[in-house]
């Protein structure tokens, strides 16, 4: 069984139809692209998945659960987290406290407000912040960062969570190439080695070629197509969507 | 040891202060009374940056708690309206059991408006929070002035204190310490941990917070279950040192404490453990030195002073100190790339 699985899901905001019976599936372990040009509804889809807003129709099941009436904070607990297409960090903090407050919040009690952090806390964020190379920069204040950069703590942060499926908004965009390649080799570290599945949002062709093992576009709202890597590269109905055939 | 040695000396001038200037314990009580203001309002307003104008509210209503107890404990109301301007009217006994009693009750039951109020106004964010709890204010004035058992428009005169048992302001002097250095050792000991942390991500961006499945809602009626705590029995104090308990003017002074509490913040650098504390120690000297100095011109002078801070000091002291000076609050760059690297630094050093 699919670890989240969406049937029929859509989501209309007054006379727009965002999203038109979307259905998608993503297995337990892998990586899955979301693609479309400007404007096709992933974010939307993404906001619906993560409980943003609620569905006007369909489903959306988090490892055999129904999710689609729950609240972000709620689904986040479940084991889902999503980082956002503008890089959301906690600015006036420094990312070794980003990283102390992100842990996980799932069996707090009330009295847990109250923790201290301990020791070993510590030794996770280090390691965490040296995988995605912000350790020497670990005692800044996470908003003196510059803005690709503010995209690894992020990434740091959506780890030290221990989700079970990361939704990822485009963690490529207004980074240099550099850091891209960077990054995506931390994505599939993170996926082979830390056993987290991940759904990608990607405008970058090359990159989400090179990451995902099946994608999905959408179009209008619509899901136009799906398909290994090189199916949908060579599908004329995707080529046409992003050169603006519609 | 330095910190041992400053914790020593502050034990000691502050117990000290009473007895050597007797002349002005109430002013110094006073500014136990502003830290204290300043203090509960940064834990909303820097620590978690909601903006609030409505912790007067809590300050008001548990002056009117603690009052109508002390008042209903010994005498009912027709018999109370002649006796209050006696001076013995109360024994010493009879004084202390009101008011601490009176403190104790308000600081349980302004926990619980707290929570009721909290449930529908902390959703509300930036901008909508400050207005709302603004109207808060005004309708809590308007309400107590309405209300004929607490005396409606023309207030409540609290029991006259005893002074056999001791001065009047060096007794209200140690009760204000004492709440103050109790709201600082509170907020200290819960910023230290995690809930600092977690009204911090909130304060920086809680769509972020919530996305990261922060239970954002219990950690913001915490932190106005807090303020709302101390600030009640600081009102049922003093209602007493103040002697009278106007509905609009003393109890729900939102144009006065109301500001003040914000400003006084804000003045020494929101979202700091000691800005309040040093804010608040400038702002009540400095005001009283235009009240003592300038009088005719006192409340120009304020707003002058009120607009400086803002325009001048939009970060605080501290704020300004650390924006300056950001590797003193150990803002700054390794050389170390990676935890092997660090580790072998620190077991050198």
């Amino acid at each position: 069984m699919s670890m989240l699985q969406v049937s029929g899901a859509s989501k209309r905001f007054g006379g727009v139809i965002a999203n038109e019976k979307i259905s998608l599936e993503v297995p337990e372990g892998k990586i899955i692209g979301l693609i479309g040009p400007n404007g096709s509804g992933k974010t939307t889809l993404f906001n619906s998945i993560v409980g943003y807003h609620p569905l006007d129709d369909g489903s959306i099941r988090f490892e055999g659960q129904e999710i689609s009436h729950l609240r972000v904070p709620e689904i986040a607990r479940l084991g889902m987290l999503r980082t956002f297409q503008q890089t959301r960090i906690y600015g006036k903090m420094t990312c070794v406290q980003n990283m102390q407050i992100s842990k996980p919040n799932r069996n707090e009690g009330l009295m847990s407000m109250f923790d201290r952090f301990p020791k070993e806390d510590l030794a996770r964020i280090d390691h965490l912040l040296e995988f995605v190379g912000l350790y020497s920069k670990r005692n800044l204040l996470a908003g003196d960062l510059s803005f690709g950069q503010q995209k690894l703590p992020e990434f740091a942060m959506a780890l030290m969570n221990e989700p079970k499926l990361l939704l990822l908004d485009e963690p490529t965009a207004g980074i240099n190439p550099t850091l891209i390649n960077g990054l995506i080799d931390r994505l599939k570290r993170a996926n082979e080695e830390m056993g987290i599945t991940l759904l990608v949002i990607e405008h970058n062709m090359r990159v989400i070629m090179n990451l995902a093992e099946h994608i999905y576009c959408l179009a209008h709202g619509e899901m136009l197509a799906e398909g290994k890597p090189e199916e949908i590269q060579n599908d004329q109905r995707v080529i046409d969507a992003y050169l603006g055939a519609h | 040891m330095r910190n041992t040695i400053l914790l020593v000396l502050g034990t000691i001038i502050a117990f000290a202060v009473p007895f050597m200037f007797p002349a002005y314990q109430n002013q110094f009580a006073m500014l136990w009374l502003m830290i204290l203001f300043a203090l509960t309002w940064d834990l909303m307003g820097g620590q978690m940056g909601y903006n609030s104008f409505g912790n007067v509210v809590f300050f008001g209503v548990g002056m009117y708690i603690t009052a109508v107890i002390q008042r209903d404990l010994y005498f009912d109301i027709e018999e109370y309206a002649h006796v209050a301007g006696r001076i013995d009217a109360l024994t010493p006994d009879q004084y202390l059991t009101g008011i601490f009693l009176g403190m104790g009750v308000s600081g349980i039951v302004t926990v619980l408006v707290a929570i009721i109020l909290g449930a529908g106004i902390l959703g509300l964010r930036g901008h909508y929070f400050a207005i709302c709890t603004l109207g808060l204010t005004i309708a809590a004035g308007e309400i107590a002035s309405g209300i004929d058992y607490i005396g409606a428009g023309s207030g409540i005169v609290t029991p006259v204190f005893p002074t056999e048992l001791m001065a009047k302001g060096m007794f209200f002097y140690f009760v204000f310490m004492v709440l103050a250095v109790g709201t600082f050792l509170t907020n200290k000991w819960m910023l230290a941990g995690r809930f600092g942390l977690a009204v911090n991500a909130i304060r920086d961006d809680e769509d972020k917070a919530e996305a990261m499945g922060i239970r954002t809602k219990r950690y913001k009626t915490m932190a106005w279950a807090t303020s709302a705590f101390f600030l009640s029995m600081a009102g049922g104090a003093a209602g007493n040192l103040f002697g009278f308990i106007d509905p609009i003017n003393v109890a729900f002074a939102g144009a006065t404490f109301g500001v003040w509490m914000v400003l006084m913040a804000i003045l020494g650098g929101k979202g700091t453990i000691w800005g309040p504390v040093i804010g608040a120690a400038i702002f009540h000297i400095t005001q009283e030195l235009f009240w003592t100095y300038l009088f005719g011109w006192q409340r120009v002078a304020l707003g002058a002073m009120i607009v400086g801070i803002v325009v001048f000091f939009p970060q605080g002291i501290m704020g300004f100190l650390r924006q300056h000076w950001p590797h003193l609050f150990g803002h700054k760059v390794d050389e170390q790339t990676t935890v092997e690297q660090g580790a072998t630094k620190e077991s050198e050093a």
